[in-house]
């Protein structure tokens, strides 16, 4: 969790979400925990199960859709919250796995579900001093 | 938003005017106030829009307009398949057919008596709604494989509703050309377990009181009286749309460039109208629709039992259900010439005027019952398409209060049991999953509904015909 910070931001009708981490690899976790931020506190999201989850795109911005995409499936198939991410980026090509474990409603008390991530101002970049920032805006 | 770029048609009607790239102008509705406390995204976002292929006659914002990703919520489009005009997943959304059903009760308020807590509790307790909830209904391939080709009429046909009940939804209730095969496995996957659930963020079922009557005769043809009590029902095509617009967007975002298509944002992906994606995507979101359509039926025969439990002289009969995210094929009249159209509407309401023939015979005469939705603590409304609407919108109107401050601002604003608490003294029973949800849809963070239905209404849009307000609101 070192090295890497994320952040909401303001969106008319859903919400955006903005990290920065001095990896590639931490700004898509830092991206992840930022999603489930949405939902519930990640503290409280035990890693008991993991999910392996793999992507593939051409650019970083669609690998970061793809990657969000990717956990709203599997978080809305299996009846799950995520709070802790494991990815490694090669090229375009992301394998990660992410722990959790199901929804518990009492405990997690989850606010909205995410429908979807958009590519409306979407970005992953590095700056000058190599941090990486990368931001979304997503559908709930 | 900045008026000086903007052209004042008349008090209502605003004007992006056509300069290249735009192939089109832009055309925003409300008043003056209204268009100054627009977000000057809305402007760039409409006008991304304009710069799209195809295009028959102007892009349009509705007076609710805001922020959205690609179109602005409150945005309608409309494309000529003729004319290289394109399809836009971005266009719809991800919440495909994502609509509003009005049902009368028979009841008056005062019928509820001291039961308003129990009928609270027993619509939580039998609709599923918020993050992790599940349907009692599990559907195997070929259930889902009928439920996409066959809607609200499916569900009416496995029991949940009757034949009445498809008078009077859009498209009695199953669109036509819906293809199951151009889903894919990834959006079943979703959907199989989530027949039936409201969703969650600004969803939710209501049991509302028409608290004013504003066009007495099309009240009295909608079958609505003062006191009388309603339920509205506002949800969508749950994780099945989720997952086709998500699988669209990116395969039109990818084949953009192949069609020679720029995009002027990226979640204005689209393809034409013409092309085999451009066709398989219009199949899969007309699957989408029924899934929306037979989700608010199954919602509906869930509602009824628990009236029929705790109300047994109830009879809740349809007043409408009409979709606000959804691209359908109309026919509009543009510089005089009828032209068959994909209609875009995203975060806006079909609203045909009296005697279109596509309305149900026993409204046409008083125009389709355009359903709006305000914020828990509001109210909402039951507006009537306009014979002008026609020529001002392509028979389109608003479709809710909007957002006024976001769900972060409004989550740092208010308390969810203080919104509870506050709500129930003024006779409204909530019920959610999620204390921080409440605060982030507490009635101050939308904007006031009276003002944008004014507007809608001023502007020709549609008609105000009843006032609701909320007495039970269930939200995911």
């Amino acid at each position: 969790m070192h090295g890497r910070s994320w952040e909401h931001f303001e969106h008319d009708a859903d919400i955006g979400l903005r990290a920065s981490a001095s990896s590639r690899d931490g700004l898509f976790e830092a991206m992840a925990e930022a999603l489930t931020a949405l939902i519930t506190d990640p503290g409280t999201v035990r890693p008991v199960e993991s999910v392996p989850i793999r992507c593939e795109a051409p650019d970083d911005a669609l690998l970061l859709t793809d990657w969000l995409n990717a956990l709203v499936y599997e978080m809305a198939t299996r009846r799950m919250l995520f709070g802790d991410w494991q990815v490694s980026i090669e090229d375009h090509a992301l394998d990660a796995v992410a722990k959790g474990e199901p929804v518990d409603r009492d405990r997690h008390q989850p606010v909205v579900e995410v429908k979807g991530a958009t590519y409306t101002s979407l970005f992953v970049n590095q700056d000058s001093s190599g941090t990486w920032h990368g931001q979304c805006i997503v559908d709930v | 938003m900045d008026l000086n770029r903007l052209e004042q048609d008349s008090e209502f009607r605003w004007r992006i005017p056509a300069a290249a790239p735009m192939n089109v102008p832009g055309i925003l509705y409300g008043d003056r106030e209204q268009i100054l406390q627009m977000d000057d995204k809305v402007y760039e976002q409409l006008r991304n829009v304009t710069m799209l292929p195809g295009l028959a006659g102007p892009v349009y914002a509705m007076p609710d307009a805001h922020w959205g990703y690609g179109f602005p919520i409150g945005g309608v489009a409309a494309f000529d398949a003729d004319a290289g005009g394109v399809v836009s997943a971005g266009g719809v959304g991800f919440d495909i057919s994502c609509g509003v059903r009005m049902l009368h009760t028979g009841m008056q308020a005062d019928d509820i008596g001291d039961a308003r807590t129990a009928l609270a509790d027993s619509l939580y307790a039998n609709i599923p709604a918020g993050v992790g909830s599940e349907g009692s209904i599990s559907l195997d391939d070929a259930s889902m494989r009928a439920m996409l080709q066959g809607g609200a009429q499916w569900a009416v046909d496995q029991g949940y509703g009757t034949a009445a009940d498809l008078d009077r939804t859009e498209e009695r209730g199953c669109i036509a050309g819906a293809d199951p095969e151009a889903v894919s496995e990834r959006a079943r996957k979703r959907q199989r377990r989530e027949m039936g659930t409201l969703g969650s963020g600004n969803h939710y079922l209501e049991v509302q009181r028409v608290a004013e009557i504003l066009d007495p005769a099309t009240a009295a043809a909608y079958g609505l009286a003062v006191d009388e009590l309603v339920i509205s029902i506002h949800c969508g095509s749950r994780g099945l749309g989720h997952q086709i617009g998500t699988d669209f967007l990116r395969e039109m975002l990818l084949a953009a460039e192949t069609f020679g298509i720029a995009l002027p944002d990226r979640e204005l992906a689209c393809a034409p109208i013409q092309s085999e994606l451009g066709q398989r995507y219009i199949g899969a979101m007309r699957a989408g629709m029924n899934c929306a359509l037979a989700n608010r039926q199954i919602i509906t025969h869930l509602t009824r039992a628990v009236f029929r439990d705790l109300f047994p002289q109830a009879e809740l009969s349809m007043l409408y259900d009409v979709s606000h995210n959804i691209c359908k094929v109309e026919t509009h009249v543009v510089d005089g010439v009828a032209r068959e159209l994909h209609v875009h509407r995203k975060g806006a309401t079909r609203a045909f005027g009296p005697g279109n023939p596509d309305i149900d015979e026993s409204l046409r005469e008083a125009g389709q019952p355009v359903l709006i939705g305000g914020s828990m603590g509001t109210g909402s409304y039951v507006l009537a398409g306009t014979t002008e609407s026609e020529e001002r919108a392509l028979s389109s109107a608003c479709h809710g209060a909007g957002r006024a401050m976001s769900r972060r601002k409004a989550r740092r604003e208010y308390g969810g049991r203080q919104v509870v608490d506050d709500l129930a003294s003024r006779g409204i029973d909530v019920r959610s999953p999620s204390l921080r949800g409440i605060a982030e849809e507490a009635p101050l963070a939308y904007k006031d509904v009276n003002r944008v239905v004014d507007n809608a209404a001023r502007a020709g849009l549609a008609r105000k015909v009843a006032r609701l307000a909320p007495v039970v609101c269930i939200k995911g």
